[in-house]
């Protein structure tokens, strides 16, 4: 078991590391803490920010103090917290590879040594656990790239990336949920919308949760881009382990 | 039944205390720089804890009231005029349709905080009003306010119990230097024993290089052990980021939610407002204190607040005669 530590991150949070690894395992027990504190609505908790291997809690110190939220901590980590994130969920997440969705795949082929069809099978061939959102809403570090797709950034990045577009930045792969700058390789394109700001739950998806890509033709990408457009469109989502 | 910006000022956004429950996401939590003076306006109309503010930083907004409504500003003294005649600060204000608020200059401090009564008409996106200029959600669609915008008002609240006492004392941000109180951690161990040492007996410079995401601080370089470089975490509201350049960074409201540099310490919370109110070349000097005595410091900010709400809670002579004069009218009328 790896020595868990917690430590104070100024009056009004706590920060529990959970080792100096990033590791699926360790990510796991962080999810499953968060879980269990989300479940037992512990007073004076007020925002979480799960990390690759620690996890920062905000806390209102009017309600309760560093050392009682602590020790309420200590007790929630001494049960058995499981490796297993059954309640996990895998996000289908259609893409359309190529072409003018994504104009980096022959790039990433090339830098590979591989066709442009063995990076679309080997990149949709995997869930991804997300081990944490960052940087921008929504946007998920996302674990397990297989090596022979790892591709370095652009020396030149782009000045503005389209939301939606799915790329890889060296050992990463991700979906920039909004327009941004940036420098990843750009192998395709997805419909939907991971972040949306007017919808009641902004952001799909949570660290814990998986994401699949999944191929789709230009037809079905436009199709699907309809729905999106209408509200009317459901991401397909699975029950991990179902 | 508004207000109209005649000018905008430099930035002036719509803030309260932020989005919480969202970092997870990788959303920034936003929310007022200045708490103190936040929650002091508020408290001056009786205003919800919670309730929108505009804050506006190093020069401020100049406004065109279309309807009646009650003020008060706070923060840094800016030196605040009605129709070109200055008015006090910390003091409900009732501002008349037609009425032109703006500001002469910054004279202390940097931030300035203006309340309403009648409570602005901007929607709560996420559970908050505050302005996330990054992501362009929040506050006034999302941006800061510009010549010609217009903000409305969600009620007609024209009426303040004891008005005449809503004043208070100014809080004074006439200071060069500055001490900052600080918990040491998360990441203290990460440095050296002389880069702590250095850290806590430093005096530090504000740079130019200060915004709502944080303040940069030029320096004596901080000591590390063999990288500032962590396993990206989570970042609390004041936290002391040092990375690799030695030189600390204190991010405040429009902070990235994790970041990957060692944290050697978090400003407090009583104590954060007193940065934000710094200006370039000001100095900064840290002290550490523990968490507890952190905590109690904050508890008796909360006291401090509440015996300020008491103060102007209450009637002032002025408001008594009145009375005495009503009650003699309306026996006419009997």
């Amino acid at each position: 078991m790896n020595e868990i530590k917690i430590c104070t991150a100024g009056d009004s949070s706590l920060l529990i590391e959970f080792g100096q690894e990033i590791s699926p395992e360790i990510n796991a027990q962080i999810t499953a803490l968060v879980r269990m504190i989300k479940a037992q609505h512990i007073e004076g908790v007020t925002d979480m920010i799960p990390a690759f291997a620690s996890l920062l809690i905000n806390y209102d110190p009017r309600v309760v103090s560093y050392a009682g939220l602590r020790a309420r901590m200590e007790k929630l980590l001494k049960l058995e917290i499981s490796g297993e994130a059954s309640e996990s969920r895998i996000f289908e997440i259609p893409v359309c590879y190529g072409g003018e969705y994504g104009p980096d795949l022959q790039n990433i082929a090339d830098h590979a040594g591989l066709t442009t069809e063995e990076v679309i099978q080997i990149h949709s061939g995997k869930d991804y656990l997300i081990y944490m959102l960052g940087f921008l809403p929504g946007f998920s570090y996302l674990g397990g790239l297989d090596e022979r797709i790892h591709t370095p950034r652009l020396a030149n990045p782009r000045i503005r990336i389209p939301a939606g577009s799915v790329g890889i930045g060296g050992s990463q792969t991700g979906i920039y949920p909004l327009d941004s700058p940036g420098g990843w390789q750009l192998l395709g394109m997805t419909p939907v919308k991971t972040y949306d700001p007017g919808r009641e739950v902004p952001i799909l998806f949570e660290a814990g949760d998986y994401i699949r890509f999944v191929p789709v033709a230009e037809e079905e990408y436009l199709e699907i881009k309809k729905q999106v457009d209408e509200g009317t469109y459901q991401c397909v989502i699975h029950q991990k382990g179902v | 039944m508004g207000f109209r910006v005649l000018k905008g000022g430099m930035l002036t956004t719509v803030q309260d205390l932020g989005r919480t429950g969202y970092q997870s996401q990788g959303f920034s939590v936003s929310g007022v720089m200045d708490v103190r003076s936040f929650k002091i306006a508020n408290l001056l109309l009786d205003n919800p804890e919670n309730e929108a503010v505009l804050e506006f930083t190093l020069m401020g907004p100049s406004l065109e009231f279309t309807s009646e409504t009650i003020i008060a500003i706070t923060g840094g003294d800016f030196q605040p005029r009605v129709n070109k005649k200055p008015v006090k600060m910390y003091t409900a204000l009732y501002m008349h349709k037609g009425d032109v608020l703006d500001f002469a200059g910054c004279r202390t401090g940097s931030r300035g905080y203006i309340a309403f009564s009648s409570y602005l008409d901007i929607p709560v996106v996420m559970g908050s009003r505050s302005t996330n200029i990054k992501c362009g959600i929040g506050g006034f669609k999302g941006r800061r306010l510009k010549d010609g915008d217009y903000i409305g008002f969600r009620i007609k609240r024209r009426y303040l119990p004891y008005f005449l006492s809503r004043s208070l004392d100014l809080d004074e941000f006439d200071y060069d230097e500055v001490t900052l109180r600080v918990v040491m951690g998360p990441q203290e161990d990460v440095f050296t024993n002389a880069g702590r040492e250095t850290f806590l007996n430093s005096e530090y410079t504000v740079t130019s290089d200060f915004d709502r995401m944080g303040c940069r601080l030029e320096g004596p370089f901080i000591a590390y052990k063999t990288t500032a470089d962590i396993i990206s975490d989570g970042i609390a509201f004041g936290s002391v980021q040092v990375p690799s350049h030695g030189k600390p960074i204190v991010l405040l409201s429009d902070r990235q939610t994790t970041g990957g540099y060692a944290k050697i310490a978090t400003v407090i919370s009583v104590d954060i407002p007193k940065l934000a109110q710094c200006k370039t070349d000001n100095k900064v000097r840290f002290k550490a204190v523990t968490v507890e005595e952190a905590q109690q410091l904050l508890l008796d900010e909360v006291a401090g607040l509440n015996e300020l709400r008491r103060q102007i809670y209450q009637p002032c002579r002025e408001v008594l005669e009145c009375r005495l004069v009503a009650k003699r009218l309306s026996k006419l009328f009997q």
